[in-house]
This record gives C-alpha cells, sequence and structure tokens, in this order.
C-alpha cells in the first residue's frame, strides 16, 4: 500500500529566451527554499535541456520577466495547466509564499511531517531467500508475480526501525535514512557480511529448516518439515531476536509495543511461509 | 563517462541525511555555472509514492546524479519500476566533498 501520493508541484526558474538572468547566490537561495518545502525545481537556461519531460498536470513558471509581465502559457497539447509568475524583486522567502499562494489548497507532501522510511532492496546482492519476507511483522514485503522479493508496502515500515536489515544474509536491504552504513547504502566489507547479520538461526523463527527443506524439493524432506515445526518456539525466537535488536538500542521501543499479538504473529508466519514456499518452489 | 547527461540534484530535505554544508555548497555551485539541470526535494520522497516522474527521468537519457550512496539510489529507481540505465553516474554528497561532486557533475560544462 503505497498511501503519500501528493507528489510536489513542479516548478521551473525560467532563464531562457525572453527572460532576464538572476544572480548566481539569488539563483542558489530560491532554489533551496522551494526545495527545502518539498517542491521539484527546474532550472532551465539557454544551455541546458530539462531532463524531465513536462509534468502532466501542472507547471508554474517562474522568472525575472520584461516589464515585470509574465507571459501567458499556453501547453500546445492542452494536457498541462501552466502558469507563470514575475518574482522580480523577491527575496528568496517571498517567492515560496508567492509560489504556497498559487498553489493554494493543492495537497502536496512537505518536509517535516513524514520521514520516508522504508526498506530498498539492492538486487545485486540479493539471493532472493525470502528470509526478510518470513520475518518483517508488518507486511511490508511480498513477492512479484514472477516470484521475486519484493517491498510492496513500504507505508507500513516503522520508522527508525531497521530490523530486516539485520537478518539479510547478504546485506541486501538498504535503509537511506540510516545514518551508519552499510545500512545507509555504504559499500559492503568482507566484515560487514560478518558482522551485520543477525546472530539468531533467521530458520527457528518458523519453527524448522524451511528453506534449505524447500531447496531441496524432496516430499519426504517436506513431510519431515511439517512435523517438526514448533510454534512456541518459533514465536519465542522472534521475540528474543526483537527484544535483543530493541536493547542494543537497533530498534526504537515502540516497535517493540507495536507488536501484533501471538496468535497474529503465527497467523502472519504462516502466510509468509505460504507465499515464500510458492515464490521458492516456482 | 557520457557526455551531455542530465543533471539532476536532490535536497535531501525529509530527513537531511546529506550534510548541509556540502548540499549547499553544490547547489551554489550548479547556480554559479551555466547549466540547466533538474532538482528534487527528496529522492527517498518520491520512489516511497512511487512517483511516476522517476520513470521520466530515468527514461529520458544519461544521467548524472548529485545524492548519496549509489547502490541507494539504483535502488530506489529500482524499486519504482524506473532502473536506471548502466551509463548513469551518481556523485555521493554523504561521503564526497562539495567540490568532488561538482566537479563530477559539470565535468562536461
Ligand atoms: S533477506 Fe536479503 S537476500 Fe533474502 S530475499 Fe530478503 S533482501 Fe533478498
Ligand atoms: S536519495 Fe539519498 S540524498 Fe536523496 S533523499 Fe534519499 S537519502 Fe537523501
Amino acid at each position: 500500500m503505497i498511501t503519500h501520493t501528493h507528489r510536489p508541484l513542479r516548478l521551473v526558474l525560467y532563464e531562457g529566451e525572453g527572460a532576464i538572468t538572476l544572480s548566481a547566490e539569488a539563483r542558489a537561495k530560491v532554489m533551496a527554499a522551494l526545495l527545502d518545502k518539498g517542491y521539484a525545481v527546474t532550472r532551465a537556461t539557454a544551455n541546458g535541456t530539462a531532463a524531465m519531460p513536462h509534468d502532466d498536470r501542472s507547471l508554474l513558471v517562474l522568472g525575472l520577466f520584461p516589464d515585470q509581465k509574465a507571459p501567458v502559457l499556453v501547453d500546445s497539447t492542452g494536457k498541462v495547466n501552466i502558469e507563470a509568475r514575475d518574482i522580480t524583486g523577491l527575496d528568496a522567502e517571498s517567492v515560496v509564499l508567492l509560489v504556497e499562494k498559487t498553489r493554494g489548497t493543492t495537497p502536496m507532501n512537505q518536509p517535516g511531517v513524514w520521514k520516508p522510511w522504508f526498506p530498498v532492496i539492492d538486487y545485486s546482492r540479493c539471493t532472493n531467500c525470502m528470509q526478510c519476507l518470513s520475518f518483517c511483522l508488518f507486511d511490508v514485503y511480498g513477492v512479484s508475480g514472477d516470484g521475486k522479493i519484493q517491498v510492496q508496502n513500504n507505508d507500513n515500515c516503522k520508522t527508525n526501525c531497521p530490523a530486516c536489515s539485520r537478518v539479510c544474509p547478504e546485506v541486501a536491504i538498504m535503509f537511506p535514512k540510516y545514518s551508519a552504513g552499510p545500512i545507509n547504502g555504504d559499500v559492503v566489507s568482507e566484515a560487514d557480511l560478518g558482522r551485520e547479520k543477525m546472530k539468531v538461526d533467521i530458520t527457528s523463527l518458523l519453527g524448522g529448516d524451511i528453506y534449505a527443506r524447500l531447496r531441496d524439493r524432496s516430499v519426504a524432506a517436506k513431510s519431515r518439515f511439517s512435523k517438526e515445526r514448533s510454534p512456541d518456539k518459533a514465536l519465542e525466537e522472534r521475540k528474543k531476536c526483537l527484544t535483543k535488536m530493541a536493547q542494543d538500542g537497533f530498534i526504537p521501543a515502540e516497535v517493540l509495543a507495536a507488536l501484533p499479538s501471538p496468535e497474529e504473529i503465527m497467523r502472519k508466519a504462516e502466510e509468509a511461509k505460504a507465499k515464500a514456499a510458492a515464490a521458492l518452489e516456482a | 563517462m557520457s557526455t551531455n547527461a542530465k543533471l539532476l540534484y536532490c535536497r535531501c530535505a525529509y530527513a537531511q541525511v546529506v550534510p548541509q554544508a556540502v548540499k549547499d555548497e553544490v547547489l551554489m555551485k550548479l547556480c554559479e555555472s551555466v547549466a540547466g539541470f533538474e532538482s528534487v526535494a527528496d529522492l527517498c520522497e518520491m520512489a516511497a509514492h512511487r512517483d511516476e516522474r522517476l520513470k521520466a527521468l530515468a527514461a529520458n537519457g544519461p544521467l548524472r546524479i548529485a545524492a548519496c550512496y549509489p547502490r541507494v539510489v539504483k535502488g530506489l529507481f529500482t524499486q519504482c519500476g524506473a532502473p536506471l540505465s548502466d551509463d548513469a553516474e551518481i556523485l555521493n554528497m554523504r561521503a564526497q566533498t562539495a567540490d568532488e561532486v561538482t566537479a563530477g557533475m559539470l565535468c562536461d560544462a
């Protein structure tokens, strides 16, 4: 589920033909102020081409125009609503106010309210082992149509909780806003490969060596697995693992408080097991 | 290194893990140049809600990006179904100096 959908209004700081150039300092101040408010800003010069094609809904063009008159702009395709505003004599703060006024009540994500916190998978390292899927109690992970692990419900992720990065045996899970490497995306060293792994037997979280057995596809192995599985042990292991991470200060205490009930955890474990089994058997 | 790469600057405005002085200086240097460029408040925020603009950016020619760790930036685009092409270049404002990032961004200016 992805709920943060109010994407930022795109602005164009126009300094091409027919507009007067800003000083470098004024330009940097205006751009920083708008970016810090959450807007996307294109600097359009006579020399540069825009990297982003036009926005599909609306565009606000800012510039120093002759006689302080913003031109009337119309999109020839009729798909984009383009408005222009003259910013002659305005400081960065006043430009932000003008933009906010022009945006009106159109909703937009803005910094300060919410932190983009979710796992990002480095597929060049991921072996599709599904341990993250089994570990996460908040349904952040899922499996794609072609059997690949995916981050599907990033809004479910608990802010500041990077726990799943610790259970990934390949150090393939990153949290971009985390403070330290390799979880923040820094290069993975050999030492990280040993250190970052949770010192817990993740397979015991599901009460048995499910993954090895699924890879060894013999029917006999599967039936043995179902007999050996112990729900109590699975629950205990999971709690032990999360409690240890909270004690180490690696995950926020709120995450422990937000854990589902034991019954729910077991139900989720069953679901994860089924998803992982289907993906690994495909 | 691709010439005529499109430039993209990420402000990391939502959680500010990029040092303020580095991102300010890089923006200043880009603004001192004659280059046109794109800038976004926060690539992570865009990736979080699968902003279609990431697809547009990835699809529109070689990109040179000033943001953070290359593994993360590539991962964010991939996670949105908009993988960066192999010739995309990523400069890291978390680990490199502003001078290094700017030199990389404006290498063909
Ligand atoms: S635990 Fe790591 S290697 Fe395994 S599927 Fe998840 S991201 Fe990939
Ligand atoms: S991609 Fe990197 S620099 Fe950009 S917002 Fe995310 S963490 Fe910050």
